[in-house]
């Protein structure tokens, strides 16, 4: 019997499957479903060049369908997968159609946090997610709107910083005492804080958000502190959840992202899963990880793609990340979850410095800002779990290069 | 439009027609060219789009710029032609153009 690979969902880890499962010499049936109605494309993008209409949505396309079929990959837009029958190894769509895989991929992603409270789904609350989401926003994002911005991630300052680019007047609110909490050490927080405001954004920390009001649209956010803000326009940005409803439903083990091993293999060894709704055994971090990335996700595509090949392969870089901000551009490296000591090389009021984040001496994670040469090293130093010392990496007649061993 | 030849690190040749205006990184994937990876999207943030502009093209190419450079600095085995290929835009000038691909990308 010939081989059928069927990925659900066409993102960023679906689409580099395809290519991956050529490139191997895959040469079998590939089947690629996705629920939104467009050719995959690249999310990081739309809080960044699409939402400020310096990118159209062509250009936000990984690639044109041509490729598809050059490559025959078949390419279902538009239409959900309903379930799985492990059993007899097939999918249903929703519009019926029954599709045989001898192995299938979880690129299913995520979406979109939804703010739990009453008029959150009213027309002028946001998320950026999909092109949908952008398309809705753009026509309530015009120059004098007040926009207020709900989390103090990535997302919210991406989306903060292209506000103030098109001259609207952007409050942000996150309930942390901190910007970038979940991610970032206490420095890059500050530095992002001060960057931010200097730029013109309300910045407001420890600010809960506990009841919208207003009629059609919602007029109002009321803090916990009981504060009530104005705003037009209200961008959600608290948080992805992983899409993992059909793996559940097929029984497959789920906690937080679909639980995979280190090739990417589910608890059926003919599933497999990578990107935002997997939960992997990495290689390199040698814990659980959920991560949200690029990289991440065509790294994961990949592995499934060499394993589905017969090849060796496993899923062990250095997670890496970047955010674009104003002029800023912040690369990272590693995760810095349990650091001791966090070191700094460069000049913050120059915008251009490296944060180290140390572990036992160890360089476990980097957060570099407008320095994409320390970024280059970090990755190598983080990979190779380096140690060094305080001094040494804060002292920039030290060539951090002359680090690597 | 114009032709770009991409040499795999084996040696193997692949001649794919560019739009003017297309980066040659998006024309690699566009192409299903194996060795260009492209992982930031063209964002200039990742280097996994590294490629040796040939020698009879370099100037052509023009000189990268300084986040280029930095970037560059980092990858493997790093060459004076050596380019990203997202930064690359194609023109008319850049007919013909052959672009060499590095045996790996991290």
């Amino acid at each position: 019997m010939s081989e059928t690979v069927v990925i659900i969902g066409a993102g960023q880890a679906g689409c580099d499957m395809t290519a991956a499962l050529r490139q191997q010499g895959f040469d079998g049936r590939i089947v690629m479903i996705g629920e939104e109605p467009v050719l995959p494309y690249r999310r990081p993008p739309l809080s960044k060049a699409y939402l400020s209409d310096e990118m159209t949505e062509e250009q936000l396309y990984i690639k044109p369908a041509s490729t598809y079929e050059k490559q025959n990959v078949e390419v279902i837009t538009g239409v959900r997968v309903e379930r799985i029958d492990r059993a007899a190894k097939n999918v249903t769509l929703a519009n019926g159609e029954v599709i045989d895989y001898t192995k299938l991929a979880f690129c299913t992603g995520g979406h979109a946090r939804r703010l739990p409270l009453p008029g959150a789904e009213k027309p002028n609350v946001h998320y950026v997610r999909t092109i949908a989401d952008i398309e809705k926003l753009k026509a309530q994002f015009l120059p004098g709107k007040r926009l207020l911005i709900i989390g103090g991630g990535y997302i919210g300052l991406e989306a903060a910083a292209v506000g103030i680019k098109k001259e609207l007047r952007v409050t942000l609110v996150e309930a942390m005492p901190r910007l970038l909490a979940r991610v970032t050490g206490p420095e890059l927080s500050e530095y992002y804080y001060c960057v931010h405001s200097a730029k013109g954004v309300d910045i407001k920390l420890g600010a809960g958000v506990d009841a919208l009001e207003g009629g059609e649209l919602v007029e109002r956010v009321v803090l916990a502190d009981g504060t009530r803000l104005e705003a037009d326009v209200i961008i959600v940005g608290i948080g992805l959840i992983p899409n993992t409803e059909l793996a559940e439903a097929a029984a497959l083990e789920v906690d937080n992202g679909i639980l995979v091993d280190q090739q990417c293999r589910s608890s059926d060894p003919d599933i497999f899963a990578a990107g935002d709704c997997a939960n992997h055994d990495h290689g390199f971090l040698l814990r659980r990880m959920r991560l949200e990335s690029v990289p991440n996700a065509s790294e994961g595509a990949r592995v499934i793609a060499a394993t589905i090949c017969g090849k060796e392969a496993v899923h062990n870089g250095a997670p890496w990340f970047w955010s674009d901000q104003y002029d800023l551009k912040l690369q990272m490296v590693g995760i810095n979850q349990g650091y001791e000591e966090v070191v700094i090389r460069g000049s913050m009021e120059e915008n251009s410095f490296s944060a180290f984040y140390l572990c036992g001496g160890v360089i476990i994670s980097a957060d570099t800002v407008n320095r994409p040469k320390d970024f280059m090293v970090a990755k190598k130093l983080v990979a190779g779990r380096v140690k060094a010392d305080a001094a040494t990496l804060s002292d920039e007649s030290v060539e951090l290069k002359s680090l690597i061993a | 439009m114009g032709q770009v030849t991409y040499v795999s690190f084996d040696g193997e040749q692949t001649v794919v027609d560019v739009p003017n205006g297309d980066n040659l990184m998006q024309a690699a994937i566009d192409n299903g060219i194996s060795g260009i990876l492209g992982d930031c999207g063209g964002g200039c943030a990742c280097a996994t789009c590294h490629c040796i502009v040939d020698d009879a093209w370099a100037a052509k190419t023009g000189e990268p710029d300084e986040i280029e450079l930095d970037m560059l600095d980092g990858v493997v085995d790093p060459k004076p032609n050596s380019r990203l290929s997202c930064q690359i835009t194609m023109s008319d000038e850049l007919e013909g153009l052959v672009i060499h691909l590095p045996e790996s990308q991290f």
